[in-house]
């Protein structure tokens, strides 16, 4: 098992009464995929925003590569390494592949643009995450699939060097062949030594891809096991009780709350 | 891996060369090339029916002419027009910054006749009506990116406002003192024998406008947030910061052109552009500038500018009464925008 990477500890959050985050703690792996499950309002999101500054802890500790460091703004968060994929992807139609692959880190000096140099960075990435599926890096964005989409988003997660790189849902709306190509695509992310968080509502993918599963109940950490050591109906009772058998959280009033 | 239908190219291997789309499928893709034909059709039209007329230096001399403060004007509106945004108050400020300088120009002379003033006072007097068209962008910048107003209610606010100080400010009736070397030198002056400066002034702008939106961060920027300003933001682009620099640079561009109509006209010509700012528009639409934002170009936007006004030169040529002259644009114009909606449709579709 490779070292823990990014380490969050006895992390809360609270929007005024509402208190999200309860203690979680979380491990994201350089080499694995940690798929990170939970039920509508079980707080995914709001640890993902978290982990990318985007929503300030109110405690807790993060560790990034066993050090600790506060992270109080998404760009703070690139900088470490930390890339988010949301679910809306967020690119440019009207531009094409290299342009949204750079957008906002532009390479070329004096505000101009070095397009051949930034064409040649972006098809190396590409390359390296065997993505076949584009015709030209000069498509623009409004002409591709859904899936080629997701392709583009996440490669431009991981052209900045990035050490962990958060996908949220990536999947969810894809047909079965481009299902296969993204979680083709999560695999190989994992095998060049990111650590990458996969969430998602889809069992099936999350066993195909995931070494690890955290799941969240109601803004806690339910569980955090290797995918080999649970079965399918094991997650559902995580996901939608909190617990099941041994695992999970104790019985409510065995409890410490 | 795939059993996707559409054909795949192994981007990995150099063997296809797809980077670069052939060119016709690139010429033919474009709004631009279409409308550069029906500009080029228009000439061609017109001086096969008055070769003795159209074809003569005078008629492009005074066609470039009178193009020259509208294209400076729409360099402007094309970076504005891309970030999905308006700017109706063009033409307005463009009188208040011409109002501004030829005021200033007057305080500065003897008993306010402007006529003899050197140069001194001209520098002056382009100074503050850059600064007094930037002022205006400045203010449309701040409502539209920070206060979050549409751009189409508060650059019709300062169409109105700018007018209405520039009536205030004259008490409506023209500056009529103009310092004549500057109306002797940009204003009719020529270059290298036959070309106007007010010409070489244009061409300039254009050109800078051209390579600043096609080659620079700022450019990409501009596309990017009129193509979707969330994904921008989220790329860390100050969007913010990005819109009010794009309209005040729109006002100090109307301010030189009010300066420059101001060294052409040698009066302020209070009421000769309130329909400026629809011109403009009409003109970067017409080029293939997108009004949903995220497309366009400067050279399109040149193009747009030159049909109305060789079919206004054609007709009066012709004895076509001008009057149908705003007919055809705007037919064209609608035409144009249909077929810019008919592709998206389709683009979005595939």
């Amino acid at each position: 098992m490779s070292e823990p990477i990014l380490e969050l500890r006895g992390i809360n959050k609270s929007f005024g009464p509402v208190h999200v985050l309860h203690d979680v703690d979380f491990t994201v792996r350089a080499g694995e995929v940690t798929a990170l499950v939970g039920d509508n309002g079980a707080g995914k999101s709001t640890l993902v925003k978290c982990i990318a500054g985007i929503y300030p802890t109110d405690s807790g500790e993060v560790l990034f590569n066993g050090e600790q460091t506060h992270i109080h703004g998404p760009k703070e968060a690139s900088n470490l390494g930390i890339e988010v994929v949301y679910q809306d992807l967020a690119l440019c139609d009207n531009l094409d592949i290299v342009q949204n692959m750079f957008l906002g880190r532009e390479r070329g000096r004096a505000g101009l643009l070095d397009e051949s140099d930034m064409e040649q960075a972006a098809r190396k990435t590409l390359t390296s995450l065997s993505v076949r599926t584009v015709k030209s890096v000069r498509t623009p964005v409004a002409s591709l699939s859904g899936g080629q989409r997701q392709t583009v988003a996440i490669a431009k997660a991981v052209l900045w060097d990035s050490k962990v790189v958060l996908l949220d849902e990536p999947t969810a709306a894809l047909g079965v062949a481009q299902t296969r190509q993204v979680l083709d695509l999560v695999r190989r992310l994992a095998e060049q030594g990111l650590g990458v968080v996969l969430i998602s509502h889809n069992m099936n993918d999350v066993f195909e891809v995931a070494d690890r599963i955290a799941t969240l109940y109601l803004g806690r950490m339910a569980a955090e096991l290797p995918t080999k050591d649970v079965t399918h109906s094991q997650v559902v009772e995580l996901i939608t009780a909190g617990r099941s058998g041994d695992l999970g959280i104790a019985r409510p009033e065995n409890a410490v709350v | 891996m795939t059993t996707r239908s559409e054909s795949t190219v192994d981007i990995a291997n150099g063997d296809v060369e797809p980077t670069r789309r052939s060119l016709w499928q690139r010429v033919s893709g474009s709004n631009t090339v279409w409308i550069a034909l029906v500009l080029v059709a228009l000439i061609v039209v017109f001086s096969i029916a008055r070769p003795d007329a159209f074809l003569t230096l005078f008629t492009a001399q005074t066609l470039l002419i009178e193009a020259a403060v509208l294209l400076v004007l729409g360099v402007g509106m094309t970076f504005v027009i891309i970030t999905s945004g308006i700017d109706l108050s063009v033409g307005s400020v463009l009188i208040f910054a011409g109002v501004m300088a030829a005021k200033t120009m007057e305080g500065l002379s003897p008993r306010s006749d402007s006529t003899g003033a050197g140069w001194g006072v001209i520098l002056v007097g382009l100074l503050v009506a850059l600064v007094s068209g930037g002022a205006w962008g400045l203010v449309n910048g701040l409502l539209i990116a920070r206060a979050k107003i549409p751009p189409l209610i508060v650059t019709l606010g300062s169409f109105g406002a700018a007018l209405g100080a520039a009536q205030l400010i004259t008490d409506g009736s023209d500056v009529r003192t103009v310092p004549k070397a500057l109306a002797r030198t940009l204003g009719s002056g020529t270059s290298l024998g036959v070309v106007p400066n007010l010409v070489i002034l244009a061409v300039l702008i254009t050109v800078v406008g051209d390579l600043v939106l096609r080659t620079t961060r700022f450019g990409r920027y501009t596309y990017a947030i009129g193509s979707n300003e969330e994904a921008a933001r989220r790329a860390g682009i100050a969007v913010t910061r990005h819109l009010v620099t794009v309209y005040l640079m729109v006002g100090v561009l109307a301010g030189l052109a009010g300066f420059m109509s101001l060294a052409y006209f040698r009066t302020t010509t209070i009421s000769g552009h309130s329909t400026d700012n629809l011109n403009v528009i009409a003109a970067v639409v017409l080029g293939g500038t997108s009004l949903f934002g995220g497309m366009g170009s400067i050279i399109g936007t040149v193009i747009g500018i030159f049909i109305p006004a060789v079919l206004t030169k054609g007709f009066v040529i012709l004895h076509v009464q001008a009057f149908w002259q705003p007919i055809a644009v705007s037919a064209v114009l609608v035409a144009a925008v249909w077929f810019d909606q008919v592709r998206r449709r389709a683009r979005d579709q595939s």
